[in-house]
This record gives structure tokens, C-alpha cells and sequence, in this order.
């Protein structure tokens, strides 16, 4: 079988390790046989979408976020709106998931537009929320506990129509208040974890894996598994380590 | 250190005239506080003295300064900056100064003013007769205002530890600012061939020193994926360039015309890596050309030296002192220092952040030969609490390469899954829960006269280097 993945904006949105997200898919597709065409398509760039089944982007330092979401506005936004709505798997994290939902009013008062994927607005906050996460996620078939690591300033709320990709059991998430971390719209995924959030949650990136290839092959498609302990006892040491830190809300599995 | 507050100025030295009994309290404070806490064994001491001395008198770091006749030296910088101001005062001693210097890496204002307050008597006067302080990125620029230095000695700017700056364009912010300010006396040197500190030379009163790279070798390699300057400072264009020595570090133009790598004031004309023995390098500046023998490995290693000698020129120096301490140097601890333990070695390098990493790798693995690696990774707040460093180094390039790779620290099981991910097989990683197991079980697995690699975080080498030292094989650290 063969997918197709983009990884948009690598060059200026990798800051905290997230192209360690591309790295895992390609391995967890390698190790099964699937062959995965890899592009990186960055700020200008015309390369068509249509034929993606899977975009990857990360988060970045202000300055590209603002190339980023001037780029966003043009055919690229539309190119990622219709993936999506065509049923590509997308995974966006921190400064490009603020982008997929209407805005972000940034620390210095301007506002990047974003394209309203996700029923979402982000505004600045006066401090970061910096430190370890633990997020309560529903992937359908399993609910499994996410970790990761955030660095963000900024505040995301979501509209009436907005679906938060898990309960934060450890964080801040989205804004520090509302105990939702993440956004969802189809099988598009945006959240704020870096760590980056696919090695140590190989359940995560097999579910994007598996939405991928049905949209290519159709929905008899079926993973082989794979052996994930180091993956799964990295992620249960972490949780440990943060519950003896005690920044544990409530009991991480 | 909050990022709010790194950039506030500290007070300007007040004038020395007479005795100052707020001083001398302070002095007496840290000095006991130096003394007790060694006697606690609660470390060596190295910073508590100098948050006390600086609570009885905010002032006392800029005082202490002013009776330095040979002036101040800080260096700073992402990555180098220990290796840097270690070998700058090697070539000092040499030269018959007294340099008093912060060795055991404690580089914020505390552990500047506790090194400050170690060498000063109860009226405030240092017994040497010089400063040079390695000072943490983010404290440059308060250091700057209250010690007004001499020179001022800038590595590079990679990511490093980003929950606690943020952005590195805020960190490059805080440089340039802190650098307008300073009067023509003082001397600024740069790295030429990172294109983030060679900007921060552009319209600053302070003289500019350059140094740089000029070998000929074909420029094929990419720009790193953990290059946090690839555009241009100055209009933002991506650089283009004609040589990538590592991450962004290498010979650069912007397509524009508006900015380019600085004509270089001390240059490496030719260079050889021995391995992880050393490099020869031939060095050219206004005092010629210089063939040294530098017993560091790696290209990284080359620019640090670079760095220090810049530092020595601009300090009026003589070339014989320089040349006599670029060719005695040796390690400090945590790197590549070498231990020989019962016909077997460990070679300790820290690790921080992924170009460091990177590079590190890249420098053991010029030797021939399947490796013994012991990677500990930490994640206390010396070390940075996000370990997604590990993702940005190339820890690709040790697939096939290894033997057996343990893992340790806190954060053992993230490296594991770098490995996998990165393609060395889970049956040659092994996960240890302890500093003496990952010494033991790696000593045990060395073949004789083999050599084991330990590549710990900060916090990790500290824990490693109490284990090695209550074993005999190497001094505590503040004794370095």
C-alpha cells in the first residue's frame, strides 16, 4: 500500500522537535510495508495538495508564524480545507493549530488570520503555560492518555461547533480554564503538544495512519500491529515522573 | 530565569572611594556561606555566596569588578561557552595574568559574583587582577551593565532550552540591545560564520572582532534541520550558502546583497580532525599563521578555540602565550574528558542541546569501530524540562554504528524510543535506573581496552561526576 504525506512548513515551524512527528509515521509505515512519498512544502510553495492523505505541521518562533499565516491565506488554506473536507488525515501543532481556527490575536495586539477549520480563536495570555501534559483523549475505539509537552502563551477557546481532542489530566491545554486540550474537525487534529506528541503516543499515530489509508484504499483497510513497549513504557515513566512532581489533576493512567 | 525580568539593568557601579561596610558585610556573608555549605558537603558552594552577598548589597558585583585592573571578559553563547573562557584563561595564566574565573560553570549572576567574592578580601579587593566569566545567555545583558567589560565574547545562538527562554529570537533581541550599548573601548568578538551573531556586530559603537572558517572544501552539505538562522537577519530572505560547516554555522550570503559573512579577523585556513584525539589547525590573524595541535575533537571544538584566541588578541595578549595555552589545554570535565579505569576508557561529553548532540555524535563517530554508548538524559531544570531537544538532534547517523547503547536519567525511556525511531535495533538499547549502573553495566560490556562513551545532560554529568569522584577517578568539580 502507499500514502502520501506532506509536512508543510518544516524549515521555519520545527522549533521544539516536532518533526519527530514525521519521523514516527514514516517509521510506524516502514516497519509495515507501506510505502509513504514524503514532501515538504513551505512558505510559497505551490506543490498540489489534492493527492495528500496525510499533513503534518508544527509550531514555530513568531516571525514564521506570521509567514505562515499569510501563506495560509491564500490557495494553500483553501487546498487544506478541501483535504480535509476530502477526508485527509491532518495533524497541526501549537503555532500551526492556532492558524486552523479563525485567529490569533498575538502579544503585540496584531491579529494573524487564520482559516476557520476549527471553530477556534486564540488570543495571548500574559504568561506561558510551560511543563509536562497528560490529555484524556477519545480516538474511538480506545481512549487513550496523551503526553507531551507544552510552551504557549497563547489561549484557545473554542466555538459551539468546536470538539476539543481530549480532557487535560495534567496541563494547562487550550487556555488554563476550561480543561480542554486540542481541537478536532473531521480527521483533522490540532493540539498544543510538542515532545514531540507522536513517538510517545504510537496509538495517536496509528489512528492517523489508519484514517489515511482508508481515504486511499477504503475502509476494509486494517494495521498490523507493532510492538510498542519502549514507546509505552517511555510514556509510563513520564506520567510517573509528573505525578511524583505532583502536577497531576487527577489520576493518569 | 524568568524571561521577563533577564533584560533589566542592574545598578552602574558607584565610585570606590574609602571603606565600604556594606560591601565588606556582603563579603563576610558570602564567605560564610561558602564555607558552611562546603562543610554541609552541600556542593561545592559555587552560587548560594553570591545570592547572599548580592541581597546585603545589590551593588557588590559591580564593585568587585571595578578593582579588577586588567578589566572583564564574559562569554556567552549557546554552545562553547566552558570550553571557551577555560581556554582563554589557560593562555591568561600563561601570560602571567591572575584571571579570576567562574570554572565550575556557575554562570548566572550569583555564581559570577560568588567567584568574585572567593578572591576578594574583607575590604572588597580581588587578589587577581583580571575577570573573564562565562555567563548564561539570558544573564548577558544585566552582567554587561554592572561589570562593564573589556571584552565580551559571543559562541552562538542555537535552541537550547526553550521552556526556559522561549524563542531564540527573543534571546538575539536581548544581545543586540545589551550591545548598543557599549562605549568604543570595548571590544565585541563574533563568530563571522553564525549568521545571528554576525549581525549583532552591525552598527554597535563597540570594536568588532570576526573570526571564522576560510578552509576550501565543497559546500554540498544541507543546512541542519535544527538551524534556527537560516534567513536573514536583516530582511529575512533565506541565506544562501557556499559552505555549511554544521547546523547554520558556515560561509553565507543573502540574495538580497543587503548582508553577508564578515571578512574574517582571525581565520582557520586549514584544518584536520584527528578523531577524537584532536585537530590540527592553521590559524592566520595579524600575527601570522600559527600551526597548533588542539587537544579537543571536533569542528565545534575549532571554533571555541577560535573564540579564545579572538578573546587573547583583543586582550593584547602576546603570541607566545597564546601558543603555549592552546597547546597545553586539556578537557575540563563533561568535555571529552578522558578516564582510563583498569585498561578500559570512559570518555564524558556533555550533551544540552541538539547541535551539541549532533555534533558530539558526529565526533565519536570518526572513529572506526561498533560503539559503546551510556546516554543519560535528565529533565531537571539545569537540563531544560522538555526533552524535544532529542527529536532535533541526528541521532540518525548511529544506526549500524553501535554495539550497545544504555540509557539512563530521568528521562531514559525518550531516548530509548529516539533510538528505535532512529534506527538502532531495541535489542542493543538497554535501560539502566542508576549513574553507577550505567558505569558498572558499561564498564562490564567494554571489551578490554575498549572504550565506553557517556553522553550525559548537565544535571546527569554532575551526578556522574560525584560517582567518579568518590571512586577516585576524577576531583569534585568546583575543585577544577
Amino acid at each position: 500500500m502507499r500514502l502520501s504525506l506532506c509536512y508543510l512548513y518544516a524549515s521555519g515551524m520545527n522549533v521544539y522537535g516536532d518533526r519527530g512527528n514525521v519521523l514516527t509515521l514514516a517509521q510506524r509505515c516502514r516497519w509495515r510495508g507501506i510505502e509513504l512519498d514524503i514532501i515538504e512544502r513551505g512558505v510559497g510553495d505551490r506543490a498540489p495538495l489534492k493527492q495528500c492523505d496525510l499533513l503534518v505541521m508544527g509550531g514555530g518562533q513568531d516571525r514564521d508564524q506570521v509567514a505562515v499565516s499569510q501563506d495560509l491565506q491564500g490557495d494553500t488554506g483553501k487546498a487544506l480545507i478541501e483535504a480535509v473536507e476530502d477526508g485527509a488525515a491532518v495533524l497541526a501543532v501549537c503555532g500551526t493549530y492556532q492558524l486552523l481556527g479563525h485567529y490569533f490575536k498575538a502579544g503585540g495586539g496584531e491579529t494573524l488570520p487564520g482559516i476557520g477549520l476549527f471553530d477556534a480563536w486564540t488570543v495571548a495570555g500574559p504568561r506561558r503555560f510551560i511543563g509536562d501534559v497528560v490529555v484524556r483523549a477519545d480516538l474511538g475505539d480506545q481512549v487513550v492518555d496523551l503526553v507531551g509537552f507544552e510552551n504557549h502563551s497563547g489561549r484557545t477557546f473554542l466555538g459551539p461547533n468546536g470538539r476539543c481532542l481530549g480532557q487535560t489530566v495534567v496541563g494547562a491545554g487550550n487556555n488554563g480554564r476550561d480543561g480542554q486540550e486540542g481541537a478536532r474537525y473531521r480527521n483533522a487534529f490540532g493540539c498544543y503538544l510538542h515532545g514531540p506528541l507522536l513517538p510517545k503516543n504510537p496509538e495517536l499515530a496509528d489512528h492517523l495512519i489508519l484514517l489515511a489509508l482508508r481515504r486511499r484504499h477504503g475502509d476494509d483497510v486494517v494495521l498490523s500491529p507493532l510492538d510498542d513497549s519502549v514507546e509505552i513504557d517511555a510514556r509510563r515513566a513520564m506520567i510517573e515522573r509528573v505525578r511524583r512532581r505532583g502536577r497531576v489533576k487527577s489520576g493518569a493512567r | 530565569m524568568d524571561v521577563d525580568t533577564v533584560g533589566k539593568a542592574a545598578p552602574a557601579p558607584p565610585a570606590r572611594s574609602g571603606w565600604d561596610l556594606r560591601l565588606s558585610s556582603a563579603v563576610l556573608l558570602g564567605k560564610v556561606a561558602s564555607l558552611a555549605s562546603r562543610r554541609l558537603g552541600a556542593g561545592g558552594g559555587t552560587a548560594l555566596p553570591g545570592v547572599l552577598a548580592a541581597w546585603l548589597d545589590s551593588a557588590a558585583l559591580a564593585k568587585l569588578a571595578l578593582g579588577l585592573p586588567r578589566g572583564t571578559t564574559l562569554v556567552t553563547g549557546t554552545n562553547g561557552k566552558t570550553t571557551t573562557s577555560r581556554l582563554l584563561a589557560t593562555i591568561l595564566k600563561r601570560a602571567g595574568w591572575q584571571p579570576i574565573h567562574n570554572r565550575a560553570g556557575a554562570n548566572l549572576a550569583s555564581g559570577v559574583t560568588a567567584a568574585l567574592l572567593e578572591r576578594s578580601n574583607l575590604t572588597g579587593c580581588p587578589d587577581g587582577d583580571s575577570g573573564l566569566f562565562e555567563v548564561d545567555e539570558a544573564v548577558m545583558p544585566r552582567l554587561l551593565g554592572a561589570v562593564r567589560p573589556r571584552v565580551v565574547v559571543l559562541t552562538n545562538l542555537f535552541r537550547d532550552q526553550l521552556d526556559r527562554y522561549g524563542e531564540i529570537d527573543f534571546v538575539a533581541g536581548l544581545w543586540r540591545t545589551a550591545l548598543q550599548q557599549l562605549p568604543p573601548e570595548t571590544t565585541v568578538v563574533l563568530n563571522a560564520d553564525d549568521p545571528g551573531i554576525a549581525a549583532l556586530g552591525r552598527g554597535i559603537r563597540a570594536r568588532t572582532v570576526y573570526f571564522g572558517l576560510d578552509t576550501r572544501e565543497s559546500g554540498d552539505a544541507p543546512v541542519g534541520h535544527a538551524a534556527d538562522s537560516k534567513n536573514c537577519p536583516l530582511c529575512a530572505t533565506p541565506l544562501r550558502y557556499d559552505t555549511v560547516r554544521y547546523a547554520h554555522v558556515g560561509t553565507y550570503h543573502c540574495p538580497t546583497g543587503d548582508f553577508e559573512r564578515p571578512p574574517l579577523d582571525l581565520a582557520v585556513t586549514a584544518v584536520s580532525l584527528n578523531g577524537v584525539d584532536s585537530s590540527d589547525v592553521d590559524v592566520a590573524a595579524s600575527f601570522g599563521t600559527r600551526r597548533w595541535r588542539f587537544r579537543l575533537p571536533g569542528l565545534y571544538n575549532v571554533y571555541n578555540l577560535l573564540a579564545a584566541v579572538s578573546g587573547a588578541l583583543a586582550l593584547d595578549v602576546p603570541i607566545d602565550a597564546i601558543d603555549a595555552g592552546v597547546v597545553g589545554f586539556s578537557a575540563a570535565f563533561g568535555r571529552l574528558e578522558r578516564i582510563t579505569i583498569g585498561g578500559r576508557t570512559l570518555f564524558v561529553v556533555l550533551i544540552k542541546n541538539p547541535v551539541g548532540f549532533t555534533e558530539v555524535l558526529r565526533t565519536i563517530l570518526q572513529e572506526p569501530g561498533p560503539k559503546h554508548l551510556a546516554i543519560a538524559i535528565n529533565d531537571n531544570l539545569a537540563d531544560g524540562t522538555d526533552v524535544s531537544w532529542l527529536w532535533d538532534a541526528d541521532v540518525e547517523v548511529l544506526a549500524g554504528r553501535c554495539e550497545r547503547v544504555l540509557v539512563g536519567g530521568t528521562r531514559a525511556g525518550d531516548m530509548a524510543v529516539r533510538l528505535k525511531y532512529a534506527g538502532t535495533p531495541t535489542n542493543r538499547v538497554h535501560q539502566v535506573g542508576s549513574a553507577e549502573q550505567l558505569v558498572d553495566d558499561g564498564l562490564a560490556g567494554l571489551p578490554e581496552g575498549g572504550t565506553l562513551y557517556i553522553l550525559p545532560t548537565y544535571t546527569a554529568m554532575i551526578e556522574l561526576r560525584t560517582l567518579l569522584s568518590r571512586r577516585g577517578y576524577a576531583s569534585y568539580f568546583w575543585e577544577d
